[in-house]
């Protein structure tokens, strides 16, 4: 990772100024992080989870410019920054931003850096994060680029996976549905490669597992299997990630509907599996998770979407620090 | 005859020969010889043994820096450019493809931000088992090199 400096003024001449985008401490790809600050993020977060409410980001102000709708990244994003002591300003909606009457993402990013100390950005477009953090002068926190990345996303996931399972070394670990689009799944590969995992890829030939991800973990020794049938096929796992199967990624819909339920969880499926295995799911879920599973101790999805409240203040923290 | 000697002869400039015939006009494109001012000389559709039918482009008074010629690494890759002066041939480039491709290349993601706002493309060259693929630097889709589409 770059370190963090602030944007400078070069003159160009009497009166005439350009802004030069300094090399900023952002977050855009779960790349950008070693393993060595991935684990670093994590033990902050679990520093964090001992005592959230401080005030290190006091006179700090934070953006949140949401350019497509989003609960949970957003609300714990902003929970994190006001349980920190900082001040949030951006919006929910593009609707309601300049982007409605055709302002460019530089020219709405360069507006809000002349206000705010640090941006958190979801943007529809993929690589819309990647192209704030080069002409941002202040530091870019990827909160989802459209189908591309979403960090924040596999960090907490990656805390969730330490805390239920107390190492990320040598997991078993079950990924569950919409593999081919789901760009939490493909995060987490790529994160979970510096932890030697084993994994199982578990979904339909329409949302197979794309070539590319196959070819890394094959480029890193990353044992997998690829299987059709949700229940059996991951009872000696560790952990179950459940995605979402999107009707709209179907182009045959009688296709959809055969497979829809063969990726329901149900809470008899999790009866011989390990007694340490997680459930989780970057949620919203629809039918993917029988609500019977909720109640089942092994059940970890609604935690991990509250672990990402501490991910989130140590993600914020770290961009910020000097 | 006079016209094949002015074809043939090139007193100083570059010629880039062995051109698969399909991609001759994007190598044109790439090196933005339609806005080029000095002599041109384009032929298409010529017998080649090494790639059937071939292109042949000769440019007078022109030298193309080396990070130029590269570009061209990428759709014709076994193309040969030769360096002319006082009409003999003074070099002989190898075509090297660069690590980073700037500008050329239009994304194949539809929703990608070089797409859909005033951004320039840059891609990453990667070896993946032998198969040379071009990463997207903003979206980090993968398109296969004989699959990229030229701007």
């Amino acid at each position: 990772m770059k370190k963090s400096k602030p944007g400078l003024y070069a003159p160009l001449g009497v009166g005439a100024f350009m802004l030069i985008p300094m090399s900023n401490n952002n977050l855009v790809s779960i790349a950008d992080y070693s393993k060595e600050e991935i684990l670093a993020i994590l033990d902050s977060a679990a520093d964090f989870e001992t005592n959230p409410n401080r005030k290190t980001l006091d006179g700090k102000v934070i953006a949140t410019l949401f350019f497509e709708p989003s609960t949970r990244t957003r609300l714990s994003f902003e929970t994190a920054v006001i349980r920190l002591g900082g001040s949030i300003i951006g919006f929910s909606d593009a609707a309601t931003s300049s982007s409605s009457k055709g302002e460019t993402l530089n020219d709405t990013i360069h507006m809000v850096s002349c206000y705010a100390d640090a941006i958190v950005m979801r943007h529809p477009l993929e690589g819309a994060a990647r192209y704030a953090s080069e002409v941002s002068p202040v530091p870019i926190i990827n909160a989802g680029d459209g189908a591309n990345q979403h960090p924040s996303q596999t960090l907490l996931d990656l805390y969730s996976i330490l805390k239920t399972q107390g190492t990320l070394e040598n997991l078993t670990i079950s990924l569950v549905g919409d593999l081919k689009y789901g760009r939490t799944v493909h995060s987490l590969i790529m994160a979970m490669s510096h932890f030697h995992p084993t994994f199982k890829f578990i979904a339909p030939d329409e949302l197979k597992m794309p070539d590319e991800y196959k070819v890394f973990c094959k480029k890193n020794n990353i044992p997998f299997t690829e299987v059709f049938e949700l229940a059996d096929n991951f009872n000696d796992s560790d952990i179950l990630y459940m995605t979402r199967v999107q009707k709209e990624r179907f182009q045959d819909l009688m296709e959809y509907e055969r497979v829809k339920n063969v990726y329901t969880l149900k809470n008899s499926m999790l009866e011989n599996t390990k007694p340490n295995l997680r459930v989780l799911h970057p949620l919203p879920r629809v039918t993917e998770i029988d609500p019977d599973v909720d109640s089942n101790e092994k059940a970890y999805y609604f935690k991990q979407a509250q672990n990402g409240l501490y991910v989130r203040q140590a993600i914020v923290s770290k961009v910020l620090a000097p | 005859m006079e016209k094949e000697l002015k074809v043939a002869a090139l007193r100083n400039g570059t010629v880039i020969d062995h051109i698969p015939a399909d991609k001759l006009y994007k190598v044109v494109s790439i090196l933005h010889l339609d806005n080029c001012e000095q002599q041109i000389t384009i032929g298409n559709n010529l017998d080649s043994a090494k790639v059937g039918k071939k292109g042949i482009i000769k440019i007078s008074e022109r030298a193309f820096a080396e990070d130029e010629t590269n570009k061209i690494a990428l759709i014709a890759p076994f193309a040969k450019i030769n360096i002319i002066r006082d009409y003999q041939v003074v070099e002989k480039r190898p075509l090297t493809l660069p690590e980073e491709i700037k500008e050329i290349v239009q994304c194949a993601n539809p929703n990608c931000i070089t797409n859909n706002q005033p951004v320039t493309t840059r891609f990453h060259v990667m070896n993946n088992e032998g198969e040379i693929m071009l990463k997207c630097h903003y979206c980090e889709r993968e398109v296969k090199r004989d699959e990229v589409k030229i701007r």
